[in-house]
């Protein structure tokens, strides 16, 4: 459904998931690559380790 | 046009996908994710609007939805927090200066931009055009936030407070069932009749965001999020255009330095809100008429929307979090700064109200307002 000129949320929903498939190719590209044997406990609770991580509220 | 079964195996293969790349916490940090995302759009459970109606319209029932789902979720954390202290963390941070300042303008800018964090990825996800918009601000201003932070919270911060260690575990957890109870009793005195009990729809919504955000907490030992998310993806774009974001005081940090070096689908908040968004997504395809999209706004507007969305970013990181970080998870999990958030934000989007007419603008042509 158009919007005047604008174009449908079909399309920028599209848009948008495609901004996320872009930003996981070029993280891919640039980071570590992904070591599946230091993959963390399926569940934090009763695993024994410290929550690994990062949150907006930490310092 | 996909067929539902057509999303149904997209939802699918995103999580095997997740689960084959990077194991089985990530898959189901995956499935929380789109559950958020199923959730906030399918059964249209927010945050902004609901701020906004009870000023503008003297209607409670969203806030009293989501007082319900901050109040459901507090009843389990307090106690998981206790009880595994080791395993599962708050979202505890200082009140300060800054924080209450950056809450305010994050409170300013959510109704310019007519959605919070979490709502800015669903109304991005499904189709939202301003939210794509300001979403791309958002994710710029969150990075330049983080690489001022520190300055912003040394201009004055109290040490961390929680409700827990203030007055106990369970007398915490009291107090903070109390003032969700107070404040929901004053917004329902103030409501209009007929805009005070919450349609079934909402009160499932609330139920739901609930056993989500524990289960957020039980999977990846932290409370739900979306700002450091968005941050480290606007650091992940700074460095592919060359810049040396680890050098930063910010993320040269043992943390957040390895959340730079490894792939975003290690990354809790980038999961989760990956998730959301997606999950916000087929909700929208699955609807046999996809809602209109937002009205034509003018070109100074859409400069609005972006300057907005930079702003709510920043903000929100100098706030350690936004409504979602800092308001849900921050007073579902005892943070004293959860509440000076709340306090600070709701008066900001008081002023972001007064502000949104004067500058948003409708499209000369089609001299229409813009609907949230």
């Amino acid at each position: 459904m158009m919007s005047d000129n604008l174009p449908g949320r079909p399309l920028v929903g599209t848009l948008a998931i495609a901004f996320v498939v872009l930003l996981l190719v070029i993280d891919t590209v640039q980071s570590a690559p992904i070591n599946p044997f230091a993959a963390p406990p399926p569940v934090a609770l009763g695993s024994g380790e410290a929550p690994e991580g990062a949150h907006c509220t930490q310092p | 046009m996909p067929t539902r079964a057509g999303l149904i195996l997209m939802a699918l293969v995103l999580v095997v996908g997740t689960f084959a790349m990077t194991g089985p916490r990530a898959a189901l940090l995956m499935v929380v994710g789109l559950g958020f995302g199923l959730v906030l759009e399918g059964l249209r459970f927010g945050f902004a609007g609901p701020w906004r109606v009870l000023v503008t319209e003297r209607d409670s029932r969203g806030l009293i939805a989501q007082f319900l789902a901050i109040g459901l979720t507090a009843i389990i954390a307090f106690p998981l927090l206790a009880a595994f202290p080791e395993e599962l963390g708050g979202a505890h941070a200082p009140v300060g200066i800054a924080m209450i300042g950056g809450a305010f303008v994050f409170g300013i800018m959510m109704q310019l931009v007519m959605g919070c964090g979490s709502g800015t990825l669903v109304n991005a996800g499904s189709g939202n055009l301003i939210a794509l918009v300001a979403l791309a601000g958002f994710i710029g201003g969150s990075f330049l936030g983080s690489l001022h932070r520190n300055w912003w919270t040394e201009l004055g911060s109290l040490r961390v407070y929680t409700l827990q260690g203030l007055f106990g575990d369970n007398a915490g957890l009291f107090v903070t069932i109390l003032l969700l109870i107070v404040i929901a009793a004053l917004a329902l005195w103030r409501s209009a009749p007929g805009k005070r009990i919450p349609p079934a729809r909402l009160w499932w919504a609330a139920a739901l965001i609930a056993v989500l955000a524990v289960l957020n907490l039980v999977i990846a030992g932290q409370p739900w999020g979306v700002v450091y998310g968005l941050g480290l993806w606007g650091a992940k774009l700074a460095q592919a255009g060359g810049m040396d974001v680890a050098a930063t005081a910010f993320w040269s940090l043992p943390t957040h330095a390895e959340r730079l070096n490894q792939s975003l689908l290690t990354d809790v908040t980038s999961l989760t809100n990956i998730g959301l968004m997606a999950g916000a997504f087929l909700v929208m395809r699955w609807r046999r008429a996809p809602d209109a999209q937002v009205a034509p706004i003018s070109a100074a507007s859409w400069g609005v929307v972006l300057i907005a969305g930079v702003l709510m970013g920043y903000s929100a990181r100098i706030a350690f979090g936004c409504n979602v970080g800092a308001f849900f998870s921050g007073i579902s999990t005892g943070s004293v700064h959860g509440w000076a958030w709340f306090i600070a934000a709701f008066a900001g989007s008081a002023l972001g109200l007064k502000l949104r007419p004067k500058l948003l603008r409708p499209a000369p042509v089609a001299g229409r307002m813009v609907s949230a």
